[in-house]
């Protein structure tokens, strides 16, 4: 006996010895940390991905016990069981002989404007006669959100024009139509009166910029006066055209029933897409799943930011990553330049890097406290003082805005910048260096032609670090021009195209406005996963398009093998 | 490869030694060197060194590692500016001129006392902007002559034939031969009067040595090359007059075959011997 122990304590000596636990433990780590990445994004893109699946509609009896039955429609959202006790005592008549757990199912049921609610949480054991009938209609609405039930007939001006089974193509038709206007009524609205609107507020601004000047005599004020005709006139047509082009919009209407039988009529100006989810192939389904992810992405949020899409949150994000992106690069370069070549190293230069090292650590919502603070109010106030007196008391850059986010997320992002390209220069080989030096080329030649070219795929590296952080970054955001909608893009056709000054909507500010803010919360909870999942989606882009690019100049750079 | 075996027949003898006497007295001088001190920080590295360097000739430095010839070459061309904490003690005259005076243009003093390292260091961009690198720093950007540039200074490189279809290619890809000798190409573009080989051959293979040393031979009809090299044998091969330093002083200076074959010094006599270094 004594002699196998000490042969297995040798055996277990051995083992220890021999690294086998060491590889197994990192092994285990570094399989952990995928299992956990990769989870992570699996919970997030299920979640937010399914959302858009067109489910099927279920229309079934519900019986409340000792109360009469009524006919339920809509989509089982979520399942899950409850203990009897508890639904007993939330108030609900629940038998108290049965299994210790019921079901619990989240319907969403639409039909705001009639049940008040769009979801709503019934009991599984109570429903029966569950069925899917496929002319079951599906309406997507531009306002209070889904309706579900039946399509009874189709009205033009009131006029009945198809009904039964003719309803459902003529409706389709009629869709069709009604798509068609209301693009060109978007176009008319944001585009075409979006420059007169511009242009007027120009006028007003230079109108009081003379004013303020003294210069507003009789031949100026003729020449405004005249100018503000014009584009008075040109309103003026816009207007009658976007009259008739309402009218035409909301012409045709539907009248639909709901599953417990309630009548109404829906303007189809307010109808964006009808679907049959019961009768539809799976075929169609996938197209309608790519049409709603289409939207998703490339749209405009309606309803308080929980139907539609999220493209202004995107294209938000990715402005301000790339304006932060091009003030943090040639500042951070300059300055890592500055420390490594020119400064006398010393203990001023070690401590100005221990500070820098430091501001990586600063907790960001105090860079938000401190781009509120300092570039909104003292240097956004100060540059409205200067060069927009014309617009006080409105704020023009003295406001939160694109220009001050990517600022303040500049600065955020500064000490990245600087440590990465210093870490570059210094690994820059001293003997090419040299060889620049011996053929006459002053140091600023040298770093300009040799140097700065060699250390760019550090460069790069800084760059990629910031870019991850800057693009997931929301606190400080919240305080120097991040809102939860902007009325239009900061990048537009109207002059000077770049409105730095606008605000902007912000994927990870987007996630918590619709998360946390939102009156519809059942509504929200799905877009809130999709939108993570997107924020990584665009996080990953940037970086791998900046990766890319890195790769590209480190072939090309490549530092000498010895 | 045609140019590989020409090498291979080479005669070391045939290198030119024209074994007819050498006299350092009757040379003209290019750089004159009356008394050198230099100190990194507390610590002296040259002491008092006195010496001419002749015109087109190939004068070697030899002597055992931390003694002070590398540091004493780089000099000629105030590279030794680049080390903090390096100070210089005299005068280095060039053409008459002290290079070590205020106001002197270290630019330009480099650009007429060009420059080989030890390793090879193209820099990362095609061949092609290797050679014309020198050239554009001092604003030479016309075409033609740069074109021209290229050709006669791989050419005078030995190096031309080997690489004139692959001019616009990374001169990362070249052999460290082929490096070196572009490195060379690159320095005597820009037309200098001196060159400095600080061991330009310790990292190459013997057939790119060969062909280094042969190019050396070539060049010292056009250039004043100065070179430092820890092979004795190439000392004896490519120079005319060899200086033995020791412990930071320079202790005998002479034409390279007596140096060799009958020194004046013991310590000289003991280092070529083996006997130390």
């Amino acid at each position: 006996m004594k002699g196998s122990d000490t042969v297995k304590q040798q055996n277990l000596k051995t083992w220890f010895k021999s690294g086998t636990p060491w590889v197994w433990l990192n092994a285990g780590a570094v399989s952990i940390a995928v299992i956990m990445t990769l989870g992570l994004l699996a919970v997030i893109a299920s979640r937010g991905l399914a959302h858009f699946w067109p489910a099927d509609v279920i229309v079934a009896d519900y019986q409340v016990p000792g109360q009469a039955p009524r006919l339920l429609a809509g989509e089982v959202v979520e399942m899950e069981e409850v203990p009897r006790a508890r639904l007993a005592a939330s108030g609900l008549p629940v038998n108290a002989e049965g299994g210790e757990f019921m079901t619990r199912e989240l319907l969403k049921v639409g039909n705001r404007e009639v049940y008040g609610a769009d979801f709503s949480w019934v009991v599984g054991e109570w429903l029966s006669n569950i069925r899917t009938p496929a002319e079951l209609v599906a309406i997507e609405r531009r306002e209070w959100g889904n309706f579900y039930g039946f399509l009874v007939n189709v009205k033009e001006e009131g006029r009945l024009v198809a009904e039964g089974d003719a309803a459902w193509p003529e409706l389709q038709r009629r869709l069709q139509r009604v798509d068609a206007l209301h693009g060109e009524i978007k176009d008319v609205e944001k585009h075409q009166i979006g420059r007169i609107n511009h242009g007027l507020e120009r006028l007003r601004l230079k109108t009081r910029k003379l004013e303020l000047e003294g210069r507003l005599d009789a031949a100026a004020q003729a020449d405004l006066a005249a100018e503000k005709a014009q584009w008075d006139a040109e309103y003026q047509v816009l207007e009658a055209r976007l009259g008739e082009l309402y009218q035409a919009f909301n012409r045709d209407s539907i009248r639909v029933r709901t599953a417990d039988g309630q009548e109404l009529d829906i303007s189809l100006g307010k109808v964006v897409r009808a679907y049959q989810p019961n009768g539809m192939s799976q075929l169609e389904k996938i197209g309608h799943y790519f049409a709603k992810l289409w939207e998703f992405v490339s749209d405009e949020p309606r309803e308080a930011n929980t139907e539609g899409g999220i493209f202004p949150a995107i294209f938000g994000t990715v402005l301000m990553t790339l304006i932060m992106a091009v003030i943090v690069t040639p500042f951070g370069v300059l300055a890592a330049v500055y420390l490594r070549e020119y400064a006398r190293q010393g203990v001023l230069t070690r401590v100005i890097r221990i500070a820098v090292n430091n501001l990586a650590g600063v907790p960001s919502i105090v860079y938000g406290v401190f781009g509120l603070g300092f570039f909104v109010y003292v240097l956004g106030g100060s540059l409205d003082r200067l060069f927009f007196p014309e617009s006080a008391p409105a704020p023009t850059f003295g406001t939160p805005g694109l220009l001050w986010a990517s600022l303040t997320l500049a600065i955020l992002t500064l000490p990245v910048v600087i440590v990465a390209t210093e870490e570059g220069l210094a690994r820059i080989p001293r003997a090419v260096r040299e060889g620049s030096l011996a053929l006459g080329a002053t140091k600023a030649e040298t770093l300009w032609k040799i140097v700065l070219p060699m250390a760019s795929p550090a460069m790069m590296t800084g760059l990629i670090l910031a870019v991850a952080r800057a693009a997931g970054e929301v606190a400080p955001l919240m305080l120097v021009g991040v809102v939860k909608l902007a009325p239009s893009l900061p990048l537009d056709g109207n002059y000077p195209y770049l409105h730095l000054d606008q605000k902007i909507m912000h994927l990870g500010f987007h996630i918590y406005d619709v998360g946390f803010q939102s009156p519809n919360v059942e509504a929200a909870r799905p877009l809130v996963y999709a939108t993570a999942l997107l924020l990584v989606v665009v996080i990953a882009t940037l970086n791998m398009s900046a990766v890319y690019i890195r790769n590209h100049l480190r072939e090309k750079y490549k530092a000498l093998e010895h | 490869m045609q140019s590989e075996s020409h090498t291979h027949g080479i005669d070391l003898a045939a290198l030119g030694r024209n074994k007819q006497s050498l006299s350092l007295a009757d040379e003209t001088v290019a750089l004159e060197v009356p008394g050198l001190n230099l100190f990194y920080g507390q610590k002296q590295a040259l002491h008092n060194v006195s010496m001419n360097i002749p015109k087109q000739r190939v004068t070697a430095f030899i002597g055992p590692s931390g003694c002070g010839k590398s540091t004493l070459l780089r000099c000629f061309n105030r590279m030794n500016d680049l080390v903090d904490g390096c100070r210089v003690d005299g005068e280095i005259r060039l053409d008459g001129q002290n290079i070590y005076r205020k106001g002197e243009d270290v630019a330009e003093l480099r650009r007429r006392v060009g420059m080989v390292f030890q390793k090879p260091n193209p820099f990362p961009k095609s061949i092609y902007e290797n050679v014309v690198y020198g050239l554009r720093i001092q604003g030479i950007n016309k075409k033609r002559t740069l074109d021209e540039a290229v050709e006669w200074a791989l050419k005078g490189a030995a190096l031309w034939d080997e690489v004139k279809d692959r001019l616009h290619e990374s001169a990362l890809g070249l052999s460290g031969g082929q490096q070196q000798r572009l490195v060379i190409a690159r320095t005597i573009a820009v037309s200098p009067e001196v060159l400095l080989l600080d061991e330009p051959c310790s990292a190459l293979d013997p057939i790119s040595t060969l062909k280094v040393e042969e190019l050396i031979y070539e060049l010292k009809s056009r250039y004043t090359i100065v070179i430092v090299t820890h092979n004795m044998q190439q000392a004896a091969r490519v120079s005319d007059y060899t200086a033995f330093m020791y412990m930071g002083k320079l202790i005998e200076y002479g034409d390279t075959d007596t140096l060799f074959t009958n020194p004046a010094q013991k310590q000289t006599e003991d280092y070529i011997t083996g006997r130390y270094g």
